[in-house]
């Protein structure tokens, strides 16, 4: 079981969370511009990493807030993004 | 009290040689997939100038870790066709083999708990049908005959209300398997090289020419993966991205018991399945763990969940005490389905994307991933499983007959 740390309840169970794979995966900018291949990019292609990788949670059992994280997959190390100026 | 004794190997298995500088296959990945390509690859069209490379020991990944269950009741015809072309290898290869591994087709029960359920498994029963696979729909009543240790009382939380069966369907001792098809490869001069990790490519502009390993490069006219959860590391090293995300799926098994457990019972709803092992071991097994992670550990919450279902339906088991549990780590598709087809790359095939449902493929996957790589072009089985998938959006979305949670 994974202690993860929410920022605004502290740490917690795994448990309380639900998983919501890779963070920063944007909205394509101009949708109707983008081809059939770029589609399957944003639905469907994800980083799998073997190390660090960013990526969503959500406190399901808790304040219902999302959160980002950087997890090692392989040692699943986790601290919090950190914040860009 | 031992139910089956466990065949014995043959003395010698396979030769354990050093790799030659050039293969015209090079298949990355010796487990049961990669093992029983090679063996297709030799028998279905005399390619045996093959290497099959290995960064651990032979069968020594997922295919020492899974649930070893057999069977082929999926819903839609892409699905069944290529689950039930294994199933029907699975029935003729010990003979062919020569070898026992304790095929065992002893029947699984995919209950049903709610009303909607038993609508959806009775659609699944048809659909079989339709498609030529063994299925019935089986009552309570038929349950309690075939499988007298499930608890079918009505006042539990999610009472069963009904099962779908598949008799052809069954276990196998799945580290025989490996040797089996280890054994036969080996015999028709297929080269199995263990401690052998493959690092990158070596290419000719968008054409694979070989490999990188940790034993020095090695040249292969073709190049084919069967790594599972690694696959994406792999092409990672070409800027190729796949729709793959591998996470960690965890099974138990209890300490030895009589024989008890007639059959293989699966529940999608309370998400468990069970079998007993020949040796007398139950082997239990759930879903994946949400997270990306190659640790090939997972989280304590998802076994007491999967033993809490265990023990609903199983009151008999309150006293068994798990002896080990483990993980594998399993690459999950979009749509639950595998890939099997050539890549962008000249001479690059790709076989991956089981997730958590690759051992009772195997002989198929085995026999049509080898017509592709030896044709450059995928067998009728596998024409739907291509990577344009993703792309065309004719997605093979199966994850309801794949009966556990991806």
């Amino acid at each position: 079981m994974l202690l993860i740390h929410c920022p605004w309840c502290g740490d917690r169970d795994e448990a309380e969370f639900r998983y919501g794979g890779q963070a920063h995966v944007d909205f394509p900018e101009n949708p109707a511009e983008l081809d059939d291949a770029a589609w399957a990019e944003y639905l469907f292609v994800r980083d799998n990493p073997r190390g660090s990788f960013h990526e969503r949670w959500v406190h399901t059992a808790g304040c219902r807030r999302w959160f980002d994280v950087v997890r090692d997959t392989a040692t699943n190390e986790m601290r919090p993004e950190k914040v860009v100026p | 009290m031992v139910s089956t004794p466990l065949p014995e190997p043959p003395p010698r298995l396979w030769r354990n040689p050093e790799p030659k500088r050039h293969y015209d296959v090079v298949i990355v990945g010796s487990g049961g997939h990669g093992l029983a390509t090679a063996y297709y690859l030799a028998r279905n069209h005399g390619i045996r100038d093959v290497a099959v490379l290995e960064r651990g020991w032979l069968a020594g990944g997922n295919m020492a870790r899974n649930t070893t269950i057999i069977r082929s009741n999926y819903l839609f015809d892409e699905s069944a066709a290529l689950y039930d072309h294994a199933l029907s290898l699975w029935e003729q290869l010990p003979a062919e083999l020569d070898y026992d591994f304790l095929l065992s087709q002893r029947g699984v029960l995919n209950l049903a708990h709610t009303e909607q359920e038993v609508r959806d498994s009775r659609r699944r029963v048809f659909a079989n049908q339709l498609n030529g696979i063994d299925a019935e729909w089986v009552e309570p009543a038929e349950i309690a005959e075939l499988c007298p240790i499930l608890n079918l009382s009505a006042d539990v939380r999610y009472p069963v209300l009904g099962a779908t069966l598949q008799r052809r369907g069954g276990i196998a001792k799945h580290d025989h398997v490996a040797w089996a098809f280890a054994r036969k490869a080996d015999e028709m001069g297929v080269d199995l090289i263990q401690g052998c990790e493959v690092t990158g490519f070596r290419l000719d502009g968008d054409r694979v020419t070989g490999v990188e390993t940790s034993l020095g490069p090695i040249g292969a006219g073709r190049v084919a993966l069967a790594a599972a959860g690694r696959t994406s590391l792999l092409t990672d090293q070409l800027g190729l991205r796949l729709p793959l995300q591998s996470h960690p799926l965890q099974a138990l098994v209890s300490e030895l018991l009589e024989p008890v457990h007639p059959c293989v019972v699966m529940s999608n709803h309370v998400h468990v399945y069970c079998s007993q092992a020949h040796k007398g071991e139950l082997v239990l097994g759930a879903g994946i763990d949400s997270y990306n992670g190659y640790g090939q550990r997972g989280s304590v919450h998802v076994i007491e969940r999967q033993m809490a279902a265990a023990l609903e339906l199983f009151p008999i088991f309150a006293r068994a005490h798990v002896i080990r549990t483990w993980a594998g780590t399993v690459d999950v598709t979009p749509d639950a389905s595998p890939i099997i087809g050539p890549t962008p790359y000249e001479n690059l095939y790709l076989n991956c994307g089981w997730g958590t449902g690759g051992f009772k493929a195997t002989p198929g996957v085995g026999w049509v991933y080898a017509h592709t790589i030896a044709t450059g072009r995928p067998h009728p089985l596998n024409v739907p499983y291509g990577l344009e998938r993703f792309t065309t959006g004719a997605l093979i979305d199966e994850h309801g007959a794949a009966a556990v949670a991806h």
